[in-house]
């Protein structure tokens, strides 16, 4: 119980390991890193009102500054690290520091993808990952008066919710033929839709972005692939996010495009090394068909839990209900369970009350529900996936890909 | 500061200084009380940080908002008129201090 664990990426999934590995009584020294300058927060609200409230950074802290102490948790801010030597048993960092370690934790998270057009760099052009994009937006947002949200996922939408309450003309560029067409159903695209409509914001289907059009250095406008300009004075890009793969590719441990491989404990191709949260792609007993890589904070924080465990030499399968809300301004918006493999679902409530769940089932067995304004409803939900899930965690097999990875 | 007495089911009681600004379920957490859940992180999602304000303090607070309002309809324990989401509330110059009782579970 006195190893010395290490671990990269001072986040939700980060802090999570750290607070479990204390609450279960592991002694030895625990060291995070993570690249940016704050305390661990919480990403959400940076999205959300936070853009448009007058809430201090500080507000978004997951612990206060002093747990750490409190916790002996040593909380390295600033710094990246770049390279691990599995080897040697040390991992480096971009300023020259290495720490050795027993056990590692990689919880690195993703980051925005990035649009690649002409006019990509100009100012004015925001992505929503850490707090000083939310604060540079926050500082920007008052003199725009149009906004373009290229990406209909949860967090253009979100954005472009804050954008319209908050006065502005706001387009999102979508290039597929559906809002949400990742995470949500075909039901719940149309209510969204119609909900943001009602409210003011415009949209644009099955178009892309060809450039971004400047004015003396800063965001005048968007060329679309059909070539109609829309005019912006702000330019939100929410196309998606992509796991940090490249410590652990270059450390020789098993990645994919989706992520780092890990098992159900959470334990990458590495032994000594597991991994959780943003980055992590692994099995999951309700997607028993395919490796699943979750955006969230259930899946940060029940995650980083397993990954904990296993570091002090526990085997607690990964069994947590994935769950997930989005505040699209005034709309509540909660899912539990998986939505997106059923082959039947059930609808109730109505459009017009702005109060609806869909129910999803596959092969006549409950797999998730997505509730508008319907906490009660998603809440029941969400406890019966989790009492189904009981046992069947035990019963999903391992990547075959971990089996083939370099084992160092 | 505010001076929050969180009291467990067993009657024992912690007592946090809450600063303005920052939320009684933050201050919660970070002292590792383990009535408080938190799921979500404060974002009036999950109702695991559920308490009940105790009757002798049930005017010292702001009213609910509509969304903590709908989600204490989602709480484990039993949601009672004294019924708060501890995210949502802050400490406050105004408010020096105030007793909060633990519910029998969070999940
Ligand atoms: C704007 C926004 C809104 C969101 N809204 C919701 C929501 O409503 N509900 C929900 O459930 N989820 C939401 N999410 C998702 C949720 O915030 C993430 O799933 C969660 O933050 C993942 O935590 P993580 O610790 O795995 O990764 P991250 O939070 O991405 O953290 C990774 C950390 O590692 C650091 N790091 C990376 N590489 C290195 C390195 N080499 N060295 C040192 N440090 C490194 C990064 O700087 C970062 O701080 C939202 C996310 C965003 C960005
Ligand atoms: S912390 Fe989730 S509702 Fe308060």
């Amino acid at each position: 119980m006195d190893q010395r664990i290490v671990i990269v990426g001072a986040s939700q999934a980060g802090l999570q390991t750290a607070v479990t590995l204390r609450q279960r009584g592991h002694a030895g020294q625990i060291t995070m890193i993570g690249s940016e300058p704050h305390t661990p927060y919480q990403r959400p609200p940076l999205s959300k009102a936070f853009l448009t409230s007058m809430a201090a950074p500080e507000s978004l802290a997951l612990r206060l500054p002093d747990f750490y102490r409190e916790n002996r948790i040593e909380l390295i801010r600033g710094e990246t690290v770049d390279r691990i030597d599995t080897g040697r048993s040390v991992i480096m960092t971009v300023s020259g520091r290495e720490f050795a370690y027993e056990r590692l934790a990689l919880t690195v998270g993703a980051m925005p993808r990035r649009l690649d057009v002409p006019g990509h760099d100009v100012r004015g052009v925001l992505y929503l990952r850490d707090i000083g994009d939310a604060l540079l937006m926050r500082e920007l947002l008052p003199k725009a008066a149009d906004v373009v949200v290229v990406g209909g996922g949860f967090i253009g939408l979100e954005a472009a919710a804050v954008c319209a309450k908050a006065g502005k003309r706001v387009t999102v560029v979508e290039a597929s033929s559906r809002l949400l067409g990742r995470t949500v159903g075909s039901t719940m695209s149309r209510f969204f839709l119609d909900a943001h409509r009602k409210r003011g914001v415009s949209f644009r289907f099955e178009t892309g972005v060809a450039e971004i059009a400047q004015d003396r250095g800063t965001v005048a406008g968007v060329r679309l692939t059909d070539g109609s300009l829309l005019p912006a004075e702000i330019v939100i890009v929410g196309i998606g996010a992509i796991p940090r793969t490249e410590l652990a590719a270059q450390a020789g441990l098993g990645t994919a495009a989706g992520g780092i491989l890990v098992d159900r404990f959470a334990t990458t191709s590495d032994a000594h090394i597991v991994a959780a949260g943003d980055c992590a792609m692994g099995p999951h007993p309700m997607a028993p068909e395919r490796l699943i890589r979750l955006e969230s904070v259930q899946n940060a924080t029940d995650q980083a839990k397993v990954a904990a465990a296993t570091l002090l030499g526990g085997h607690e399968p990964y069994a947590g209900v994935p769950w997930f809300w989005s505040d699209q301004g005034d709309i509540k918006l909660q899912i539990a369970g998986i939505t997106t493999n059923s082959d039947e679902f059930e609808v109730s409530g109505s459009f017009d009350s702005e109060q609806l769940t869909v129910s999803h089932f596959s092969g006549g067995v409950l797999t998730g529900v997505e509730c508008v304004n319907r906490p009660s409803d998603y809440m029941r939900a969400r406890r019966a996936l989790g009492e189904a899930l009981q046992g069947r965690a035990l019963a999903v097999r391992q990547p075959a890909a971990l089996e083939t990875a370099p084992a160092s | 500061m505010t001076k929050v007495t969180f009291v467990g089911t067993d009657g024992s009681e912690t007592v946090l200084d809450v600063p303005p600004g920052t939320s009684f379920m933050q201050v919660a957490v970070s002292a590792g009380l383990a009535g408080i859940v938190a799921e979500c992180g404060g974002a009036a999602m999950c109702a695991t940080c559920h308490v009940y304000i105790d009757p002798a303090d049930s005017d010292k607070l702001a009213p609910i908002s509509t969304i903590e309002n709908e989600m204490l309809a989602a709480t484990a324990s039993e949601r009672r008129a004294n019924s708060r989401l501890s995210c949502q509330l802050q400490g406050h110059p105004d408010l020096s201090s105030i007793r909060v009782h633990l519910p029998e579970t969070q999940v």
